[in-house]
């Protein structure tokens, strides 16, 4: 459905974006994770021909972002970071707008636009004036606005950015049940966002793709350490030197400690369980153990990781 | 087609739905209504005056022609109040696009920039159109009480509707320059009122520089449409000025893609 072929794109001498590729099948949910400033907006832009490329090909629902731009826009919906809307227009006009002008037939607009508010559930508001409307329901209306010519291609930029709990939870469900009939791309700097949402992640820093799998590909290709979290009532140099010694713990690292506790970080591979061994070395030294805990390598984590690397490479 | 049916329709409503519409036809007519107040009774004095002097010298009085010297400087005014409103009409055409980032939604939906442009063009047009539709009924009590002839004002009003057109479409061009609203009108404003003036200086440069500047002012060629005369060398000009204003805003549109403004 979507085809990006190393896209670049130069403000200037500064890239923001620099031969991004990848591909996205037919009914895929694919987040776009990056942080502030990485290049989501601007490949977004590209690929909903607002932007051109300065170099390679994008291709949207079979065709060229450059070449045919008109019939790509006929395919995509596009909810831009700030929702495009036109406060002085009712919902309903504004809709209905929207649908003229992404060439809706006549004939069936009225019931595009009737649909489309219920999928989002904005009926309710469909009288009044935008500039009134809460931001939840702003977005909402700009993600109607996206939907309502029912377009093959669904392309969000932070579309949950701005709002309130419940309306993320409410938004992100809504883009879940959009899945299947639409291709969706959505980008956002929210990481859980990514993991609930999206079959596939493209992380990307600094204008380049820096990692492309499943979500759960993806953690488990960077997880191959665990982290263990230990509380003892002992002093962090004896408890090292103790635990140091037991086969498959990597690091032993300090954490906050006051006068009877300590916290320590205990790295250790993923492949040799050492909590056991851990706590039984502990308890033959007779130091009370408070907390043993394992965390395993979080999206997170691997976001962290991904986007510093490239910090460090490029400093 | 529909697109650009779809634009007008939109910017339409939007100048009617906002208080824009109505202050600007509004003050438009008010100070129109002076200014016609002001040349009538000026004229309706000199009549008398004129009157006078024949019943003192006792000859038949002469003709005074209200064509001449009440409805011309009418409409060289309605030109000139015309240059101070329609920037404000203009201004946000493509600036408040740009602002509110509604520009993102034209432009990544199936409409060529030029329906996007025409489509706005002719709604700053159309309510142009009103404010000079309000402007006739000055001219129908003259109608009432005198006798002026219908073909100069005719012309005269296809003039400034020509005119109204060229600085709609430099304005609209201003627009798509900023986000900012007051620096499109402004750079609007002072672009058409130096193209207004442009041949005043052929006094005080020489005589071919001063006739080509003369030939690109805009209101040496609204003069003829004044008199009456209908001349496809006024219409050309501004046809030319007209599609000089909209072809720049393509150009402007075009390249701020490109450079991803």
């Amino acid at each position: 459905m979507i085809d990006v072929q190393q896209v670049s794109r130069y403000f200037g001498d500064f890239a923001a974006a620099k031969d991004i590729s990848f591909q996205v099948e037919k009914g895929e949910i694919v987040g776009f994770l990056g942080p502030n400033a990485a290049g989501k907006t601007t490949t977004m832009r590209i690929l909903t021909t607002y932007l051109p490329a300065t170099s390679g090909t994008a291709k949207v629902a079979g065709f060229d972002v450059q070449e045919d731009s008109m019939q790509v826009r006929k395919h995509i919906g596009y909810l831009p970071e700030t929702p495009p809307l036109y406060y002085d227009m009712r919902v309903h006009e504004y809709l209905d707008f929207v649908a003229k002008i992404k060439g809706v037939d006549p004939v069936d607009r009225s019931k595009a636009v009737r649909d489309v508010m219920g999928k989002v559930a904005i009926e309710n508001v469909s009288g009044r004036v935008i500039k009134h409307l809460s931001k939840g329901f702003k977005q909402r209306v700009g993600i109607a606005q996206a939907l309502v010519h029912n377009p093959d291609v669904l392309i969000l930029d932070e579309p949950t950015v701005g709002l309130d709990p419940s309306q993320i939870i409410e938004v992100r469900e809504l883009i879940k049940s959009l899945a299947g009939d639409h291709t969706i791309i959505l980008s956002t700097h929210i990481l859980p966002e990514v993991s609930m949402t999206c079959e596939r992640v493209i992380i990307i820093n600094k204008g380049v793709v820096v990692a492309k799998d499943t979500t759960e590909g993806l953690t488990s290709k960077h997880a191959g350490s665990r982290r263990l979290t230990l509380v003892v009532g002992a002093p962090f140099d004896k408890v090292k030197d103790k635990i140091s010694a037991i086969n498959g713990v990597d690091k032993v690292e300090p954490g906050h400690s006051n006068s009877d506790l300590t916290t320590l970080y205990v790295e250790s591979s993923k492949s040799d369980e050492v909590r056991p061994e851990l706590a039984a070395k502990i308890v033959a030294q007779k130091w009370p153990l408070y907390e043993l805990k394992a965390e395993d390598v979080s999206l997170e984590d691997v976001f962290l990781e991904l986007t510093t690397q490239e910090e460090e490479e490029t400093s | 087609m529909r697109n650009f049916l779809a634009i007008f329709k939109r910017e339409i409503k939007s100048y009617f739905t906002s208080p824009i519409a109505y202050v600007v036809i509004g003050l438009f007519l008010i100070l129109a209504g002076i200014f016609f107040y002001l040349i009538v009774s000026n004229f309706v004095q000199m009549c008398m005056r004129v009157d006078m002097m024949a019943q003192q010298y006792r000859q038949a009085p002469q003709k005074m022609n209200i064509n001449m010297m009440a409805i011309r400087p009418i409409m060289h005014n309605l030109s000139l109040f015309a240059l101070f409103f329609l920037p404000l009409v203009t201004m946000r055409l493509y600036s408040e696009e740009k602002r509110t980032g509604t520009i993102e939604l034209l432009m990544t939906s199936p409409v060529t920039n030029w329906q996007a442009i025409l489509g706005k063009f002719a709604a700053a047009g159309a309510l142009f159109l009103v404010m000079l539709a309000g402007t006739f009924v000055y001219i129908v009590f003259l109608f009432l009480y005198g006798k002026p002839e219908i073909g100069p004002i005719l012309t005269g009003y296809l003039g400034l509707f020509l005119i109204g057109l060229s600085y709609i479409s430099f304005g609209l061009f201003f627009s798509t320059l900023t986000d900012n609203q007051i620096i499109a009108a402004v750079s609007a404003f002072v672009f058409i009122l130096v193209f207004w003036a442009i041949g005043w200086v052929s006094g005080i440069v020489s005589p071919t520089l001063g006739q080509t500047l003369t030939n690109f002012s805009l209101i040496e060629h609204f003069d003829d449409f004044a008199k009456g005369v209908l001349d496809t060398k006024h219409i050309v000009y501004y046809l030319s000025f007209i599609f000089m204003g909209l072809f720049l805003s393509f150009v402007s549109i075009e390249s701020a893609r490109w450079r991803g403004r």
